[in-house]
Formats: C-alpha cells, sequence, structure tokens
C-alpha cells in the first residue's frame, strides 16, 4: 500500500514535470528569439508622404536595416501629389513599391482594382508576427477604419485588413488665443458664435489677415477634413442605398443648409486664396499669424505650435468643432495615415518585417515623444505619461480630443469612386463659393447628377 | 534585233543582283521604319483603349466600341475642355510671341548690356515649368509673396491670382510667358542674325525711317523664324499640362480643366482610360491639323523670304 502511494506520488510528480515542460517546449516564440534576419538582403520599396511620421521612420530606417539585413528604398512625395503617383505605381503591376501609405478613402479605390494585400494573410499567422507586437494594443478606430469588404455602400470594421495605421486625426477648431484676447472673443461653440467671431477676426494681425484657414484646393483633401465633419453634424449623408444603387445625397435639405453655412464662413472668414488651400498653406496661415483659427486635422495645428516651429508658436489652442447648439454631440470625420502592401509585391515577407517595426509599441512611442508626430495609432503611447507630458504644452488639444474621439468615425459611404465623387465635390464647392451658380441648391443638384453618373455601373 | 538585243542586255536581271545589295534599301530605311514603329504603337494602343472600357480598376476589360466617344461628345465638360485648351493657346502663345519679337528687337545691337540681357533671359528656361510653378507660388502667396507685398505698395491687398474664376487663366499664362518667351527670344535674335546686312544698308542709304525698314524689311524677313517660334509654342500650348495641374488642378472649379488636365485626371486619379483616350485623341487630331497648317505655311514664307 505505502509501496503503491509512493509510487502515484513519483508518478504524478514526473507527470506535473513533464507537462511543465512540455508546456514550455508549447510557449510562443520570445521576441529575443523572433528570427528578424529571415529575410536579409531584400530589398523594400516604399511610397511614403510628406508627413511628421514619415520624419520619424526615416530617422530609423538606419535602426531597421541593421536589425533586419533589409535594404529600404524610399521616395517622399508631397500630399497634394502624392496619391497620383500610388494610382500610376499600382496600376503598372510591376510590384514597385512593395509598401505604399494610404489613407482609408483610398484604399477603397485600389482595394476595388486588386492592388492591396490582406495583411490579415500575415497578422492571422503567429509564426510571422514578432510575439510583443500585441496588435490589439493599436487603437481599434484606426484599425477597424482599414478594414472593408469590398461592397459599395457596406460601412468599413469588416472585411480583410487593408493597412495598418501609423496615425490618425479627428478634426476640431484651433486657435490663436493672441488674437482672440486682441479681438476680446471667446472660442465659438456654435456656428453663429463662429460666423461673428469671423467679423470681429478681420485684418486682426494687418493687412491681408484673416480669421478662418480651411482647405479649398481643387481635390478630396477639401471634403474630408472640417467640411464633411460639419457636413455630418447639420445631419447631412453623402450617399444612400437605393434600388440596388448608391445615389448622391448631396443636394438634401441638410446638405444645402450645410453649404449655404461654408459658404458663408468663408466668405466672410476664409483667405482670398481658399480655393487653392491644401493642408500645407492651411496650417501655415495659422502659424505665420495669417489666420486666426484652423477648421482641420488637429495635428496639422500642432506641427506650427512646437517651441519656434512658427511665428505663432506657444500661442496656438484647442477647442471642439462649432456645432448646432453648444453640448451638442460633435461627429468628426476619421483620417488614419496607413501603410498598406501592394498585392503584386514580389517581396511581401520582407515589407511585412518593415509593416510590422514601424507600426511597432516601441516605435510609436519613439515616433510621438521623440519625434513630433502626434495622434499615434497605439493605446499604450496615448496612456504612457511622456506623451501625455508633451501635449501637455498644446492647450486643450487632449481635452478637445477625449471630448470627440467616442463620436469619430469615417463619415463617407465607402465606395470605389472615393477620388472621383470628391474632386467633383471640391471643384463644384469652388464654383458654388465662386458664385458661378444661381444658388447652392443649384451647384449642388449639378454635383448630384455628376456623382450619380460616376457611380452608375456600380451595383451593390 | 540588234536594238532588241542591247535592250535585254540593258535589263537588270532582279535574281541576279546579290542578295546583301538587294536588302540595301531596307537596311537604310530600317532606323527610321524602327522609330516610326515605336511613334506609333502607343499611339495604336491608345486608339484601341479608347474603344474598351479599360481602367485602373477593373480586372478585365471588354469590347464597348464607340461609346467613350460618343459619351465624350455628349459631355459639356469635353466642349469645355476644348474651349479652355484654345483660349490658354491663344493668349500664351500671343503674349509670347509678342513679348519675344519686341525684346530679340530691342536686343539686337551687341553692346555689353544686350550681352548681359541675353544670357539673364534665359534663365526661366533651365527652369522645369513645375518648379518655376512653384517660385510662382511662393511669390503670389498672399502670406509671404513678394508680388504680394509689392502690390500692396499700390494699395492692392490679396490679388486672388490662380484662386479667382477671373484671374486663374492670366496667372497660368503669366507664368507659361515667364518660362517660355525666351524661347521666341532666342529664336529671334538667331533669326535676326542671319539676316543680310545690304538691303538694309540700301534702305538706310535711301534715308528710309526706322519703322519702314522693319515693316518692310525686318518683318517680313523675320516671318519664318517667328513661324517657327509660333508652331512650337502653339503646340505646345495646346498640350499645357505642368503649369496648371501644379498651379491649381485645374481649378477653381473648371476654369482651367484643358484637354490635358481632364484627360489626366480621369485617366490616372478616377482611373478611367477608356474614357481619358478620347479627350487625348482629340488634342493629337487637333495639333495635327493646326501644325500641318503652321508648317506648310512657314515653308511658303521661307521661301518667299529667300526670294522664291
Amino acid at each position: 500500500m505505502k509501496a503503491g502511494f509512493k509510487f502515484c506520488v513519483v508518478f504524478l510528480m514526473a507527470l506535473m514535470v513533464f507537462a511543465v515542460i512540455a508546456g514550455f517546449g508549447a510557449a510562443p516564440v520570445e521576441a529575443a528569439d523572433f528570427n528578424w534576419k529571415k529575410y536579409e538582403g531584400t530589398t523594400v520599396k516604399v511610397l511614403f508622404v510628406q508627413h511628421s511620421i514619415v520624419d520619424a521612420i526615416v530617422s530609423k530606417l538606419a535602426d531597421f536595416e541593421a536589425l533586419t539585413g533589409i535594404k529600404v528604398e524610399y521616395s517622399i512625395t508631397p500630399e497634394a501629389n502624392y496619391f497620383d503617383k500610388v494610382a500610376t505605381s499600382l496600376s503598372s503591376r510591376s510590384g514597385d513599391p512593395d509598401l505604399f501609405m494610404s489613407g482609408a478613402y483610398q484604399l477603397w479605390d485600389y482595394s476595388s482594382a486588386g492592388f492591396v494585400e490582406n495583411i490579415d494573410n500575415f497578422l492571422g499567422d503567429s509564426a510571422k508576427v514578432v510575439p510583443d507586437y500585441d496588435a490589439a494594443d493599436i487603437v481599434k478606430s484606426a484599425v477597424d477604419a482599414l478594414k472593408w469588404d469590398g461592397v459599395p455602400g457596406h460601412a468599413v470594421g469588416k472585411g480583410p485588413q487593408l493597412g495598418l495605421p501609423l496615425a490618425f486625426e479627428i478634426y476640431s477648431l484651433a486657435y490663436n488665443k493672441r488674437a482672440f484676447e486682441k479681438a476680446g472673443v471667446a472660442a465659438p461653440k456654435t456656428y453663429d458664435e463662429l460666423l461673428k467671431v469671423c467679423d470681429a477676426l478681420k485684418e486682426w494681425n494687418g493687412p491681408g489677415s484673416y480669421a478662418i484657414a480651411i482647405r479649398g484646393a481643387r481635390d478630396w483633401g477639401t471634403i474630408h477634413p472640417g467640411y464633411m465633419s460639419t457636413y455630418a453634424n447639420f445631419g447631412a449623408v453623402d450617399f444612400k442605398a437605393e434600388n440596388g444603387k448608391l445615389v448622391s445625397q448631396v443636394n438634401s435639405p441638410e446638405s444645402v443648409k450645410m453649404n449655404e453655412f461654408w459658404v458663408e464662413l468663408i466668405k466672410r472668414g476664409g483667405s482670398p486664396s481658399w480655393s487653392r488651400y491644401t493642408w500645407y498653406e492651411a496650417g501655415a496661415d495659422l502659424g505665420a499669424g495669417k489666420a486666426a483659427m484652423l477648421f482641420d486635422a488637429d495635428n496639422n495645428g500642432v506641427q506650427q505650435n512646437w517651441p519656434n516651429a512658427s511665428q505663432e508658436a506657444g500661442n496656438i489652442a484647442w477647442t471642439v468643432m462649432p456645432l448646432a447648439k453648444a453640448g451638442d454631440t460633435p461627429y468628426s470625420n476619421y483620417w488614419t495615415w496607413a501603410m498598406a502592401m501592394n498585392s503584386a509585391s514580389k517581396n511581401k515577407d520582407a515589407a511585412w518585417y518593415f509593416l510590422m517595426y514601424f507600426t511597432s509599441k516601441p516605435f510609436a512611442l519613439y515616433a510621438s515623444v521623440d519625434k513630433n508626430s502626434v495622434d499615434p495609432a497605439r493605446t499604450s503611447v496615448w496612456q504612457s505619461e511622456g506623451f501625455a507630458k508633451k501635449m501637455a504644452q498644446q492647450e486643450g488639444y487632449i481635452d478637445t480630443f477625449n471630448k470627440t474621439i467616442d463620436s469619430t468615425t469615417i463619415l463617407f459611404t465607402p465606395q470605389p469612386y472615393f477620388f472621383e465623387t470628391t474632386t467633383e465635390w471640391a471643384a463644384t464647392l469652388q464654383d458654388i463659393v465662386a458664385g458661378q451658380y444661381k444658388s447652392v441648391k443649384e451647384g449642388l443638384d449639378a454635383l448630384k447628377a455628376k456623382m450619380d453618373e460616376a457611380l452608375k455601373d456600380v451595383d451593390l | 534585233m540588234g536594238e532588241t538585243g542591247a535592250a535585254k542586255s540593258a535589263e537588270i536581271d532582279y535574281n541576279e543582283i546579290p542578295s546583301n545589295v538587294r536588302r540595301r534599301p531596307y537596311y537604310i530605311i530600317a532606323p527610321g521604319l524602327l522609330i516610326l514603329i515605336g511613334i506609333l504603337i502607343p499611339f495604336v494602343v491608345a486608339i484601341f483603349l479608347s474603344l474598351t472600357n479599360y481602367s485602373f480598376r477593373l480586372p478585365t476589360w471588354r469590347f464597348i466600341w464607340f461609346r467613350n466617344w460618343t459619351d465624350a461628345f455628349k459631355d459639356p465638360s469635353f466642349y469645355h475642355a476644348v474651349w479652355v485648351t484654345l483660349r490658354y493657346a491663344f493668349y500664351a502663345t500671343l503674349t509670347q510671341l509678342v513679348l519675344g519679337v519686341a525684346v530679340a528687337l530691342l536686343l539686337r545691337k551687341d553692346t555689353f548690356y544686350s550681352r548681359v540681357l541675353k544670357v539673364l533671359f534665359t534663365f526661366p528656361l533651365m527652369v522645369a515649368p513645375a518648379i518655376a510653378v512653384l517660385i510662382w507660388q511662393l511669390m503670389t502667396s498672399n502670406s509671404v509673396g513678394v508680388l504680394e507685398k509689392l502690390l500692396n505698395f499700390f494699395g492692392v491687398v490679396n490679388f486672388p491670382w490662380a484662386s479667382s474664376h477671373g484671374t486663374a487663366m492670366f496667372t497660368a499664362v503669366l507664368i507659361d510667358t515667364w518660362v517660355n518667351t525666351p524661347f521666341i527670344l532666342l529664336l529671334v535674335l538667331a533669326g535676326i542674325q542671319s539676316l543680310p546686312k545690304s538691303p538694309f544698308e540700301a534702305a538706310q542709304v535711301d534715308g528710309a525711317s526706322a519703322w519702314f525698314i522693319f515693316r518692310t524689311l525686318t518683318f517680313p524677313m523675320l516671318k519664318p523664324f517667328i513661324y517657327i517660334g509660333l508652331l512650337f509654342r502653339l503646340m505646345a500650348a495646346l498640350q499645357e499640362f505642368g503649369i496648371i495641374f501644379a498651379l491649381s488642378k485645374g481649378g477653381p472649379g473648371d476654369t482651367l480643366m484643358n484637354i490635358s488636365l481632364t484627360g489626366y485626371i480621369t485617366s490616372y486619379q478616377f482611373g478611367r482610360v477608356g474614357k481619358a483616350l478620347p479627350y487625348l485623341l482629340v488634342l493629337w487630331a487637333l495639333c495635327y491639323v493646326v501644325a500641318g497648317v503652321l508648317v506648310k505655311r512657314q515653308r511658303k514664307l521661307a521661301k518667299l523670304a529667300q526670294g522664291y
């Protein structure tokens, strides 16, 4: 009996030891054991847009090359011409570039043409993912914004992962505190207040200075920031599914009302060169003391507000975008700069290493704290002390972000002719502001016809 | 019989010619033929694709025959693009010709200052059009532009330049003129230097006025050179893309949407290659016809100037 008991104890202990050893054997590979050199000698080609996150990436390329032995060739193009270059390169199907930066909307166009690799093919394979990558730490809304099932009209958040986010942005009102003090006005909370503040800030800093910088160039970039957010806050939508087709709603009563407000805003407070303004001009005018407000991406003004970054550095603060009445929910459009993979790439695994490295937690922290890329796509960075300390010098930035982020989403209806419909939208808006139509409604009726024509072959 | 025999002996039997000699004409025309084929391939492909629904977004394509063409001709934006193209070409070419000829005549005497000015005037030619636009965008910027500051002295604030429907064409033509007038200038200067001296000396001896000499001698003899300048600049202005695209992407609205820009944006930004090609082929046809007329006229003038 005693011998039997002893045998049982020894057997159980042996079983436990075996189980522990077996358990260790089944444990995932340690980060230190991950073979970063697996694709040594490969060259990866990347298209970058001019952006603060790219400054951070470029500064770490040498480290990446040393870690992996992968050589990186890249080009940086200003945003105004960037997507033409991407479309041309992808459509050549040559596999060059392997990776490219993109927003979610552009990926609708590119993925419909079959140009985009599904990142789930890598993320879903634990052997290809460095163990401490922690994909769950990537901001969920940014990850979801880059998922789309390819069906026009279907919302984002489902389907293949078309890219991984590097950074994102929401839309808010940046304003020059000095200008507001000088004019004796407070930050506007409603549309009416905004128009009144525009009147008060006319030539606030001498001849040629004006109240509010807004994008107005003849491209999609004009529509997606403050304009689209305000459009949604007026209750307007871009498309509705009707009889198996996406039908433009740009001439709806809500849209007409919103556009009438927008035209008045530009006329009462905008730059006389509004129709040439892209991200760069709008931000630069705030920094140069030319514009007193900037209704654009929250991080645009930040780049002007770092110490010594511009003439008005230190004077810029943020507040929630103006709404119909104070306290309303601020619906903001959502933009994320992501890195996507060319489906024709011949170096997909090496490209994945690049993607993994530059969307990792350590890099995201470095890009946001040591460099100047804000709105990081990693939750851990938002929660880090370093980031909080750094952003404390941007008055109202974090507070505005927190008040807006929960009601931030992509406000466009996903469809494969995003470029065409939004370019026509911007061109028509320019015509409406210039008085080329008898009324705002007439301009929007013409725009609706163009948008419906663009999507006539798209079946739901 | 003797004559017939002589004629027969004079005839060359093609088969008796060595094959390498027989092939010689083909060798001679081969490089030209290859270049011609090289030129024609994209052209033929363009015509072919214009009959399809080829798009960057579609994995496959199919023939839709003349639908792209009929759609284009039914679309008001096509006629708008043609109108913008013609207006732009007219304003830009006329301005450059008048300025180029005028400055060339002013610089025709060989002095120290004219030599310095000739060098300075060629500087814009060395600048790529897109870079020239960037320079001008900075100069015309209402925030930091030197031209804005200059206009401020005269009480003009926030001149709209390319931002306004009313001044966008003027701004684009202004930049085009800055870049390309030196081309006309150099061409006409070369023409002036090649003119024979004796008719001018004879006219001066006879006491002819400067205006009379210009009207009856200088201008008629310079016409072939001016026509060459007209041909080159008109062709380039009809096809203008770089300046307008970098300046305003065709805006505001559709103000500067000429054929080149409409074709490019439809093709590369919207991905509708088949739809864009009728625009670009119409532009080719327009240039072909205009160039044909101008070349014919230039040859006639050159003969007249040479006294034929």
